[in-house]
């Protein structure tokens, strides 16, 4: 790390201000401007949204009727594990640092990211990282099976692939880290001198947050999987019984990482829906400081509740008690939340356009996600759900029609701003409705099967699952081509849109919510040279 | 950016990088933060070290209740042991001592170090089984080809709540040779 801030010392002059891109596709590889990187970042994203995808419509076809159809359980295991990887880790997490990238210095008054070298290696890093990733499936012994997870002793039984995987996961570490305190410097650092810390846009609050999270829990699962590298290769007895190790530790660990992650995946989604609900409920974003401080209480509360996901390993009754009571005082700032989002739409002048549907279903959606999941944070009936599709359809919940969702409307939100074309608003409805319709015949029925104790990642179940399965998979289907929409609209705004003429405002009133606004549309290549002095703030 | 700022952003980014490796640290650091909170049993009810010999008590039987014992012998992938136990499943009566035999034989040409690793379930179950002596109180020493005959001398403590019927115990043996040759 240090070494990367330090090779960034010869950039004490970075003279590029003064003119426009760098002519021909060398831009993209060396480029460190801040829109040139977002739009890397959000393109890769979109590619891995649809390479996960293909890895889900693998799972659901498999799953569409009982016995074994299409591909062989092991191959199966490897769908699972990397459909979670590449979802995660390629998809998600970049689409928000993309946004980030995108928006952020817009956001605030800056002219780039604060480290913008760093910046490029960041995004290059992690092409490098997701590419080992993808060359594990085909290894001898086949891609990672053991579950995203990566649980030993199981996942040490992994074929070649175990070491790729692993620096994989540094890689993206890494990769993720430098992003972050990318981040981190920008916000604290570049802000126009007239824009305090309260008056942010909460999505540069959500991500300033974010990024510690990540600082603090990357590292610890870089940890933990380098623990498993040398119990593998190295007769390290970490995790193995035999040494003195246990199995049980790697599970602290990993979710020691795990549950601030899911946060890091969450946040910046409840950032960009309190960006665009105020925008098109033409109200100011009701309760912005307790937005802020419930942003941070999540945040804290995320390092205290791991063991929520080992109820079943044998935990004492004391400590059961305590990360169940810890879980459940999670929906306290998030129903802070919702009640915000909710309150900032009543009464106001709401017209429908595509990404308020989008933020809509989300705020409905998620809501059912984090109900499910305030069911699971109850440790006795947790070993009900515990592993079963129970699981599957609550994380869905918080990530599909949240995240992705919200990921979407930001598309929809922020690409005639980018581009300077309106996308085509028909076509943008219809997406979003047979995405809300589609993504609940695809996860509801999940319930049912994980009341009804159908196990996760298994590849053929017992003939009493098989109807919800078949609607469920049909319900995947429908959702997975929807998408295809999605991307046909992106391709078609920028190569033009509607042909309609975008204001600089794009959104009626748009420009008393955040500084972007205040931007002429398309952006042009550099901004806030010097710092806008007026804020538009519409809180407090 | 002018140079102050570029001076500023590189410091923080610097410092920052150091939370990072630090906590990378912090990771490592959890693997004895775990075995003292095991000790204090804040977030493991057992673990295969608190497994001791406890000495042999009478206790009262109780004739009038059966406790189905069932052993499982299974080895780690890489073990190349032959482990069996003498029977698969045994009556007892809480309160009355029982002797079973488990066989071990090792099928290389090499001394081998092997530990057995006990698991019980219903987990809540390992605290009322109490054994007098056992193999996997300690590490087992095998010269090349060598059998052995191994008692397990136990108890099921008659304070085991009576919803319990089936304690099944399982135990695994693990190849440790390369590990106990480094130390």
């Amino acid at each position: 790390m240090s070494a990367v801030t330090a090779e960034h010392g010869h950039d004490d002059h970075h003279d590029d201000h003064a003119h426009g891109p760098e002519k021909g596709w060398l831009r993209w590889i060396i480029t460190t401007n801040h829109k040139d990187i977002g739009t890397l970042y959000l393109l890769f994203a979109l590619a891995m949204f649809f390479v996960g995808g293909t890895m889900a419509m693998i799972i659901r076809a498999e799953l569409f009727e009982p016995g074994m159809q299409f591909v062989d359980p092991k191959f199966f295991n490897s769908m699972t594990t990397m459909h979670a990887l590449v979802m995660v880790f390629g998809a998600v997490m970049p689409a928000f640092v993309g946004l980030a990238n995108w928006m952020i210095p817009m956001m605030i008054g800056a002219p780039d990211m604060a480290l913008p070298r760093m910046n490029n290696m960041s995004f290059w890093m992690l092409v490098a990282g997701v590419l080992l990733l993808a060359s594990t499936l085909f290894m001898e012994g086949g891609a990672p099976a053991g579950g995203w997870t990566l649980y030993p002793p199981l996942v040490l039984q992994t074929g070649k692939a175990l070491p790729f995987a692993i620096f994989s996961v540094h890689l993206l570490g890494i990769s993720s880290i430098m992003g972050a305190i990318n981040i981190i410097a920008t916000i604290l650092n570049m802000r126009a001198p007239a824009m305090t810390l309260m008056k942010m846009p909460l999505f540069v609050w959500t991500w300033l947050i974010t990024g510690f999270l990540l600082i603090a829990i990357m590292p610890v699962f870089a940890g933990a999987v380098t623990m498993l590298l040398t119990d593998k290769f190295f007769h390290t007895s970490f995790f193995d019984a035999a040494g003195g190790g246990d199995p049980v530790l790697y599970q602290h660990i990993f979710w020691f990482f795990g549950h601030p992650e899911v946060y890091v995946m969450i946040l910046p989604t409840f950032g960009v829906a309190s960006t665009i609900i105020p925008v098109f409920a033409r109200k100011p974003l009701f309760g912005y400081s307790s937005m802020v401080y419930a942003t941070a209480s999540i945040a804290f509360l995320s390092f205290i509740v791991w063991a929520h996901h080992m109820f079943t390993v044998g935990l004492p009754i004391s400590g059961e008690l305590y990360f169940m009571y810890a879980t459940m005082l999670i929906a306290i700032p998030t129903g802070v939340k919702v009640f915000n989002w909710t309150a900032t739409m009543w009464k106001g002048a709401m017209t429908f356009e595509t990404p308020m549907l989008f933020s809509i279903a989300f705020v409905v959606l998620f809501t059912l996600g984090g109900f499910t999941g305030l069911m699971m944070s109850i440790a006795p009936v947790d070993f009900q759900y515990h592993d079963t599709y129970f699981i599957v359809a609550h994380f869905h919940y918080t990530l599909v029609p949240a995240s992705v969702f919200i990921l979407m409307a930001a598309g929809y939100f922020w690409l005639p701003k980018w581009t300077g074309h309106m996308y085509n608003e028909k076509i943008g409805q219809l997406h979003f409705w047979l995405s809300a319709i589609s993504v609940n015949i695809l996860f509801f029925p999940q319930h049912f099967l994980g009341l009804a104790g159908m196990p996760r990642r298994i590849p053929d179940y017992a003939i009493q699952f098989a109807d919800w399965n078949m609607i469920s998979s049909i319900g995947g289907f429908i959702f997975g081509a929807s998408q295809l929409l999605f991307l046909w609209i992106v391709i078609d705004t920028i190569k033009g849109g509607t042909g309609e003429k975008v204001s600089d405002e794009v959104w009626e009133d748009a420009h008393k919510h955040g500084l972007e606004w205040t931007l002429p549309s398309p952006v042009p290549y550099h901004t806030f040279s010097t710092p806008p002095t007026v804020i538009p703030c519409d809180h407090n | 950016m002018n140079d102050e700022v570029s001076v500023k952003n590189k410091k923080l980014g610097q410092k920052l990088a150091i939370v990072a490796i630090a906590m990378f640290g912090f990771g490592y650091a959890l693997v004895p933060l775990y075995d003292v909170l095991c000790e204090w049993k804040w977030i493991e009810r057992d673990r295969p070290d608190a497994i001791k010999a406890i000495p042999e008590t009478a206790y009262t039987v109780d004739v009038n209740r059966n406790v189905n014992v069932e052993f499982m012998t299974s080895l780690n992938e890489n073990t190349p042991m032959v482990f069996s136990s003498e029977m698969p499943q045994l009556q007892v009566h809480p309160g009355e001592y029982h002797t079973v035999n488990f066989y071990a034989e090792n099928k290389t040409n090499k001394t081998m170090v092997a530990r057995a690793i006990p698991s019980f379930s219903p987990a809540l179950t390992s605290t009322y089984f109490e054994k007098v002596e056992c193999f996997c109180f300690s590490e087992q020493t095998f010269a090349p080809h060598e059998k052995k005959t191994m008692p397990m001398r136990f108890v099921v403590n008659p304070a085991l709540p009576t919803d319990y019927k089936t304690i099944t115990l399982s135990y695994t043996f693990f190849d440790n040779t390369e590990t106990a040759v480094k130390k």
